[in-house]
Parts: C-alpha cells; structure tokens; sequence
C-alpha cells in the first residue's frame, strides 16, 4: 500500500522538477527561438451611453499586453483604461473612450498594442446600451415570456386532446417530439459554437461546448436512470420541460444581446415568429403525460421549467453577456436534448412494442419529420 | 442563427408589414419604450480641446534619442576644410542602425535608421561643395545611401553601385548640385521595406550666391549662416508614417515622425520674422501626402530648385512619395494666436499628422 502512494507522488514530483529545469535552463536557446510574443484580444462587452463608448477587453497574449492607442473609425481618440497599466494573460479591463458616436451607424475600432499588432472590433449599429431599470427589466422579463412561457403554455393546451389519441396517434406525437428535439440539438450545440468563436481562444470554449455537452448528456442520462428506473410519465416530461428550458434560454440570450447591441429591429414579427417557433415545445412536454393523471399544478410548473429560463436569457443577454458562459450553458442545453431525445426514443419504442410493432414505423418516421420540417419551417420567422 | 438578427429591417418595415395579425397584436401589447432603442440617451458631445482626437500619452525622446523638435532646426553642415582648389570639403559619417523606437506614445517599431534617428540626420551644404559620406553597416541586412542629385552611376547608392553588405563600408563622394532641398535614402532591396522602416532624411542644398548674381539676396537669404539667413525661421519637416502591423497600410502619420507632437505643444514663431519650411514627403504605401496652412497662405518652390516660386500664393500642396519643396510664408499682419498645419488628407490628421504653430507677437 505504501509503495502504491509512493508511485503516485513520484512521477508528479519528477514532473514538476523537469517543467523547473526546463524553465531555468532555457534548453529552446539553440533552437533560435527569440519570437515576439503572442497577442490577442477580445472584446466581450460593448457599453454606448451618454460618456462615449466603453468596451470590456480580455487579453489573450503569451506575456502581459499593454494597449498603447484606440483608433474609432481611424482617428487616434483619448482613451482610459481601468485598472490601468499591461494586461495579463486572461486580465480584462473596460476602456472608455469619450467618443461622439453616431444613432444607427456602425462604428470600427481598432486597438494598437505596444508592439504595433492592431485588434479591431466593430459596433454594427450604434444604439445606448440599455441600462438595468426596473421598467427595462420588466419589458425584457415580458419578451422572455412571450418567447418562452406564451409558446409552452400554449402547446400544453394540446393535452386534452393528445388524450383522446389512440396507440398510434401516440407514436406519431412521441415521434414528432424526437423530430422536434433534434433540430434543438442542432440550434442549440450551433448558437454554442458560434458564441465560443466570439470568446477569448485561452477558454477553448468550442471544445468546451462539446465537452460539456456530452457531459451534461451522461449526468442527466445517469439521474434519470438511477435506481435502474427509465423515467416515463411526469418524470420524463420534467426532463423534457429542463431540456427545453435551456434552449430557450439560450434564444433569449440571443434575443437580449440582439436587443441591446442595436442588431435586432425590434419586430413583433420576431416575437410572434419565436412563439409559433416554440409552440411545437409544449406539445413535446405534454406528450409522455398522455398515460398519467397530472394535476393542473404540475402543468404550470412544467411550462415554468420550459419557459421562464428564456426570461432569464434576455436579462443575461441584455444586461452581463460573457460569451464564454453562454457557451457553456449552451452545452448543458445540448446534453440535456439529447438525453430527453434518448428517453423519448426509448418510451417511443416501448409504447411500439406494446402495440405489437418497433420503434421504426411510416408512423413514427412521418411523426419525426413533421417535427423537424414544423421547427425548420417556423425558423423562417426567426432567422434573418 | 438568431444571433444574426435583422440588420438592414427598420422597426417601420416589420411593423408595417402586416404580416401576421396576431404580431402586430402583440406588438402593440409590448411596452416597446422600455427598450434600447427608445432610451432617451445621447452621444457625448466634442469633450475638449481637439475633440479627444488625439493620440494618449508622449514619447520618450530621451530613451529615443532623436527628438522631433530638434530634428526641425539640427541643421549636420558636417566635418568642414579646404580642398586643394578651394572649394569647400564637408565630410560624414553615418552608420545604419537596427533598432526599436517608440515611434508613438507607448508603442514600439522595429526600426531600421541612419545614425539611430528617424528621418536620418539633416545634411545641410552649399551649392558646389564636395560631399564625402563615410556609411558603416553593422546591421544584418544590406543598405546603401542613395541621394537625389546630379552625381555619377558610380556613386548612386543602389544595388551594385556602392552598395554596404552587412558589416561593410562604402563611401559616397559628389559635388553637390543642383542647389534644392533634396533628400538621401536606402536603395537596397526590397525597396518598400527598407524606406518605410525609416532609411530616409534630407539632403539641403543652399544656393551659392555668387553663382546667382540676379537673385543675390534670395540666394542669401537661403544661404545657412548668412546674415539674411538669420532673419528667418527655418523647419525641416519629413512627412511619414509608420505600419506597424506590416499589413502595408500606415496605422500612424506625422512630421518627423512622433504623431501629435506639434498639436500637443504647437510650435512657436515669432510673427515678425518670415518663416521657410523645407518640406519632404516620405510617406509609404499612400501614393500622396499634403500639406495644408491655416489662415494663411505660402509661396511655394517645388524641389527647391529655383529661386523663384513655382506656385504663388496657395494654402495647400500636394507632394508624391519623393517629392519636396520650400515653403515660404509669415504671419507679419495676423494677429497671435494658434495656426494648424497638417496634411489635408482627413484619414492622415486623424492617424497623427496634426500640427499647429503658436503665432507670437
């Protein structure tokens, strides 16, 4: 047993000693290697109000990074810095520039390092960043829900009459609901990739959406699963109702950030496009509850598992956006459709079986690519 | 992706769209006054003197070397004797350079120079001098010095003709004519980045007055050391810029090379003596650079080669990549105050190329 430790100890200690002689001996020397240094920056935030323009930058280079000048649309502009002075690796800080911008124009700007190397960041259409007030919350509170609960809700009214359907009705639905799943999958795990492209290259975070994705898929396959039991009836649509909670959450990251950079032209169409888009999500939840006796209650939290994180999304988007956070939740959202993808499937196949049949039907194939040519036709409205 | 929401659709066109019932319904459910769009926030205003356009910070001449101030008036007459015949003999020595200055607040470019200085040092003698340049390369890459003037192929500082390999030495010897303001720099190849990495300088040479008894007093009046001369305040100024990323556009212009440095402490001249500017324009990758002055106007001589101007009474030139002259002008009637120069070109006055005199009394 002692020796067992002593081989675990050993070979970290020899590691740290060779990273230790490796770094004091500097054995690179006759390799020639005396390059400048890396550099990268990244502007994660972006703030117009009545003092100019702040953005809020993350240094990515090898050593610490000054900012030496800020050109906006190529003209050298007084700038401060807080906190001051080089930026290490990770550091961030807001630089405020009290410059008079434009209503509905774009503006470019380009950071010039010490070193001469240039970043640039462009602010597609000037428009004052919202500010947290309480009226502000609540019309972004409101878009969350016309995006999220409105939709939910209003597919869960389907209930009634999903009750009446028979064997076959069922399959198809349950099918339609898979279908449906897997163009979130898609939506999701892209909005997660793109977003990682905006945030600092030190955070990895594209692999960081995979990664998290397949680990958040096997926790909650795991939590579901636990005690040798597959979730079927209300539990199943608990998983369902989260899962989709956290895809909306991401549309209304998207939605609150589009908002508050000025990219979105505030549209009812959108928002009617969102809840025609989501309609289809209710459906999916109500679907496995077909067999069981829920109380109304249980409604009303599921629709508020599914709907109220889309809320919490336009607030986040809208007011502290950090796209590597974004990211990460977009994973997890990730995982979690494709465990309720898997549970779906696997109640699919069972209600199959019982009716004599499997899981591969012309019922069950219609009903899963209705579901995805009902969500691919409803992103019309969405995407621009 | 929603991310990529509508950009070019106005708030008009979606409402008015009409598209869906039940949307313009809801939107009108929406307290759409809470939203960015509709805050009641505006731009800051121009915040103080320059408007904030302006570059943070100073240079460290010091720890430079150089400083574009002094390179305005540092007139190098070199080493003078007497020749055999009697004419005059002006000997230097200038070594090529690699290294890094700080060619704006806080930022640093590796620089290739003569004697350590960008522009190289101001090389100032009279119309039918000898001229003997002694040029060492320590560097690692070869250099010449290349001077615009009527001289031989043998000593025209390109490739093949005097050129200075790594660790060498060459000498470049010529009569200086014809009398211009005239400028030297490096030849050896790839041309483009051995200029814009500052291989450049001017090369000014004074009219002999007893060559030109017509316009004698002109001539003095150009000649340094002449009591005419003294009567006049005279600038060098070298129009450059500097790309520091090497993607073949200039992040910073100026005059001598610092940005701003003649807006943040404008230069004074005294409003009764004229003033002459001996102007070069060593911008690379822009095919022009200008030169603009505010209320007022100049006599201009273009390369400097005449004694009388080539264009009279204007506020604006423009010069070519190589192209110089002599800017003559005074403020004798104006009242004090502070006059900008600077390039007329908009994008370059906002990369650095902003000046002012301060006109006192």
């Amino acid at each position: 047993m002692k020796k067992a430790w002593l081989w675990i100890i050993l070979p970290l200690v020899a590691l740290l000693i060779s990273i230790r002689i490796f770094l004091s001996v500097n054995p690179l020397e006759p390799l020639g290697v005396s390059a400048p240094p890396i550099e990268n920056l990244t502007i994660e935030r972006t703030v117009l109000d009545d003092k100019g323009i702040s953005l809020l930058v993350r240094a990515g280079g090898s050593e610490p990074m000054q900012i030496a000048q800020v050109q906006v649309d190529g003209a050298y502009w007084e700038f401060s810095q807080n906190p001051p002075g080089a930026l290490p690796r990770l550091a961030t800080a807001w630089i405020q520039l009290p410059y008079p911008w434009v209503w509905d124009e774009a503006h470019k700007i380009d950071f010039v390092t010490n070193t001469g190397v240039t970043f640039e960041h462009t602010i597609d259409v000037a428009v004052p960043t919202p500010q947290i007030s309480f009226p502000r919350f609540l019309a972004y509170a409101l878009l969350g829900l016309y995006v999220g609960i409105l939709p939910v809700g209003l597919g869960m009214l389907f209930y009634p009459s999903l009750k009446t359907l028979g064997g076959q009705g069922m399959k198809f639905i349950l099918a339609l609901t898979v279908g449906m799943l897997a163009f979130l999958l898609v939506d999701t795990l892209e909005e997660g990739l793109e977003l990682a492209s905006g945030a600092a290259s030190a955070f990895s975070s594209s692999a960081l959406v995979w990664l998290v994705a397949v680990a958040s898929f096997l926790a909650m396959l795991a939590a579901g699963r636990r005690g040798g039991k597959v979730p079927e009836g209300s539990a199943l649509a608990t998983y369902l109702a989260f899962s989709i909670g956290l895809h909306n959450l991401g549309e209304g990251l998207a939605i609150g950030a589009a908002f508050a950079a000025g990219k979105a032209a505030l549209g009812s169409l959108l928002v009617v496009g969102f809840t025609l888009h989501n309609i289809t999500e209710g459906i999916g939840i109500a679907a496995p509850l077909v067999e069981a006796r829920p109380k109304f209650v249980t409604f009303l939290g599921l629709t508020a598992l599914a709907g109220l994180p889309a809320v919490l999304g336009t607030w986040m988007g809208a007011f502290a956006f950090s796209p590597h956070w974004a990211a990460v939740f977009l994973g997890i959202g990730a995982g979690a459709i494709l465990q309720v993808m898997v549970e779906v499937g696997s109640y699919l196949a069972r209600t199959a079986y019982k009716l004599g049949g499997t899981w591969l039907s012309q019922v069950s194939l219609a009903g899963f690519v209705l579901g995805l040519a009902l969500m691919y036709g409803t992103a019309f409205l969405v995407n621009f | 992706m929603k991310w990529h929401l509508p950009l070019d659709l106005t708030r008009r066109s979606l409402l008015g769209a009409g598209l869906l019932g039940a949307g313009s319904f809801l939107g009108k459910l929406l307290p759409t006054t809470a939203f960015a769009a509709q805050q009641q926030v505006s731009s800051p205003g121009e915040s103080h003197d320059g408007g904030g356009s302006m570059t943070v910070g100073d240079v460290d001449n010091a720890r430079n070397g150089f400083n574009p101030r002094e390179i305005l008036t540092d007139w190098d007459t070199g080493k003078a004797s007497q020749l055999a015949d009697g004419r005059t003999l002006r000997e230097y020595e200038i070594a090529a350079e690699e290294r890094l200055i700080e060619i704006a607040p806080g930022v640093s470019y590796p620089a290739w120079t003569y004697n350590g200085r960008v522009p190289g040092p101001t090389l100032r003698v009279t119309e039918g001098d000898r001229v003997r340049i002694r040029f060492k390369n320590p560097g690692t890459h070869p250099h010449t010095i290349h001077f615009h003037g009527i001289h031989s192929a043998r000593v025209d500082g390109v490739p093949g003709s005097l050129q200075a390999l790594p660790g060498g030495e060459v000498v470049y010897e010529f009569d200086a004519k014809p009398f211009g303001c005239h400028l030297y720099h490096c030849h050896s190849a790839p041309f483009k980045r051995h200029l814009h990495k500052g291989m450049y300088g001017a090369f000014i040479v004074d009219p002999d007055p007893k060559r030109h008894s017509k316009e004698e007093k002109v001539a003095l009046s150009r000649l340094l050391g002449s009591p005419e001369n003294a009567n006049w305040q005279e600038f060098l100024m070298v129009m450059n810029g500097f790309d520091t990323n090497f993607d073949e556009e200039n992040e910073f212009y100026a005059v001598n090379t610092i940005p701003h440095e003649f807006m943040k402490r404008p230069l004074r001249i005294q409003r009764d003596r004229p003033v002459r500017i001996y102007l070069a324009n060593f911008t690379e990758f822009d095919p022009i650079n200008s030169f603009h002055l505010h209320g007022n106007f100049f006599d201009y001589y273009d390369q400097g080669t005449t004694l009388t101007p080539t264009l009279r009474t204007v506020d604006t030139v423009m010069l070519c990549q190589g192209q110089r002259g002599i800017l003559e002008f005074s403020f004798f009637e104006h009242e004090p105050g502070s006059y900008m120069f600077h390039a007329h070109q908009s994008e370059f006055i906002e990369l650095g190329w902003m000046s002012a005199f301060e006109v006192v009394a």
